[in-house]
């Protein structure tokens, strides 16, 4: 890391990109890739579920950054999961009432970003203590930086195990597909290959 | 679905729909505390007994309480109360009845509130819905599946010490590959109990 490029860039600028990049939480943190991970067979459900994680974290880390001086030390963490719980209960109605059949296919995944630990790690690690306004890009960083990530994995999943992106076929005819991504392994693999992609390309700049 | 016996759901909860390997519930703690035989045996068996005990209570609330009153719609920060409070009062019994199980699962027992797989559960449960033997029994299931998982994988990686892995790969990158492949090896599972 070097001092005089980082001053040279404001510290919004900064947040943002250290959540996209620099500690991405997938491949760098390895946190909350639980809830999410299990929709990444179809690239659809995967851009509905990271629109709902991203407003659910950027929300929360501002609500928990404008009310970290009043909230109490010990009741902290329960103040912080009821103000998630609220967010995700309004992104659950809100598919429900606009996109029925895909709220659906997520089934229980959408109630279980509650207890995706991002949205967690990033309020006590960061909205807990820093202003309302960096606490949202915070949020909004992580939360961007991990919704790439899996729809990249989402990408490579429903194109070897589908054929199809977003729906539409796009291998021609005769193509053997590969079964395996479209089921749990598959899954497990991706992300597999994902951190040692990103880790390996990210590396030199680390040193 | 529902008309399932509750030792069928059992047996399809640890085998078939195990939670980490095929709903992917509970990675972090299974990512992070797989290192050791020891610790990942603690956590196994908290998350086993607080997933019964959670799946139980949550039941009987969403039934006796939030359906009649038509508030399903707060099931999310009901369960969260709940499994929160049954983790506090876990801790609370446990350190006055068994010192020795406290300190084998001091350290755990609060990580449990977010883990993931335990709200899982209760959600599923309400999908699917099963009537309170069939949640206990899936709970307990999931909850046995769970710490099987974390079991099998912390044994791995003790065996994969002496192996040489990609540095990129150190660590979690290849601990999510052998998860995969032991998601493979339970698929073989599948055949066992028609779905």
């Amino acid at each position: 890391m070097r001092p005089a490029l980082w001053l040279r860039r404001s510290r919004a600028v900064s947040t943002l990109r250290r959540g996209v990049w620099d500690d991405n939480p997938v491949y760098r943190q390895i946190l909350g890739i639980c809830s999410t991970l299990a929709v990444t067979n179809l690239l659809v459900n995967t851009v509905v579920m990271d629109l709902g994680l991203i407003f659910a974290t950027a929300m929360s880390c501002w609500t928990v950054s404008l009310l970290r001086n009043v909230t109490p030390k010990r009741v902290r963490m329960m103040a912080q999961v009821l103000i998630i719980a609220s967010y995700v209960i309004l992104v659950d109605l809100a598919l429900k009432a606009y996109l029925p059949e895909i709220s659906e296919a997520l089934g229980p995944y959408v109630g279980l970003i509650i207890t995706n630990c991002i949205i967690m790690g990033r309020c006590e690690a960061f909205a807990a203590k820093n202003p309302p306004g960096l606490a949202f890009l915070d949020g909004l960083g992580c939360a961007v930086g991990y919704s790439l990530v899996l729809l990249a994995i989402a990408f490579f999943r429903e194109l070897l195990g589908f054929g199809t992106l977003f729906g539409y076929p796009v291998l021609p005819e005769g193509v053997t597909l590969w079964t395996i991504m479209a089921m749990p392994p598959g899954a497990f693999f991706m992300l597999g290959l994902a951190i040692w992609f990103f880790r390996t390309i990210q590396k030199p700049r680390e040193a | 679905m529902t008309s399932q016996g509750a030792f069928t759901i059992f047996i399809a909860a640890i085998f078939i729909n195990n939670i980490l390997l095929s709903n992917f519930l509970g990675m972090c703690p299974f990512i992070a505390v797989s290192r050791e035989v020891r610790t990942a045996a603690g956590l196994g068996a908290a998350v086993a007994f607080v997933m019964t005990l959670t799946s139980g209570l949550n039941y009987l609330v969403y039934a006796y309480l939030l359906e009649p009153l038509g508030l399903e719609y707060l099931r999310y920060i009901a369960f969260i109360v709940v499994i929160a409070a049954t983790v506090q009062l876990v801790e609370m019994v446990i350190e006055r009845t068994s010192p020795v199980l406290y300190y084998a699962l001091g350290i755990f027992l609060p990580l449990i509130t977010v883990n993931c797989a335990i709200l899982g559960v209760s959600l599923f449960m309400v999908i699917r819905q099963y009537s309170f033997v069939q949640s206990l029994a899936y709970g307990a299931g999931s909850g046995v599946g769970w710490a099987l998982a974390i079991l099998a994988m912390a044994g791995l990686r003790r065996k994969m010490k002496r192996s040489r892995v990609p540095a990129a790969l150190e660590g979690p990158g290849i601990t999510v590959i052998l998860a995969g492949i032991m998601a493979l090896a339970f698929i073989g599972f599948s055949g066992m109990v028609p779905m």
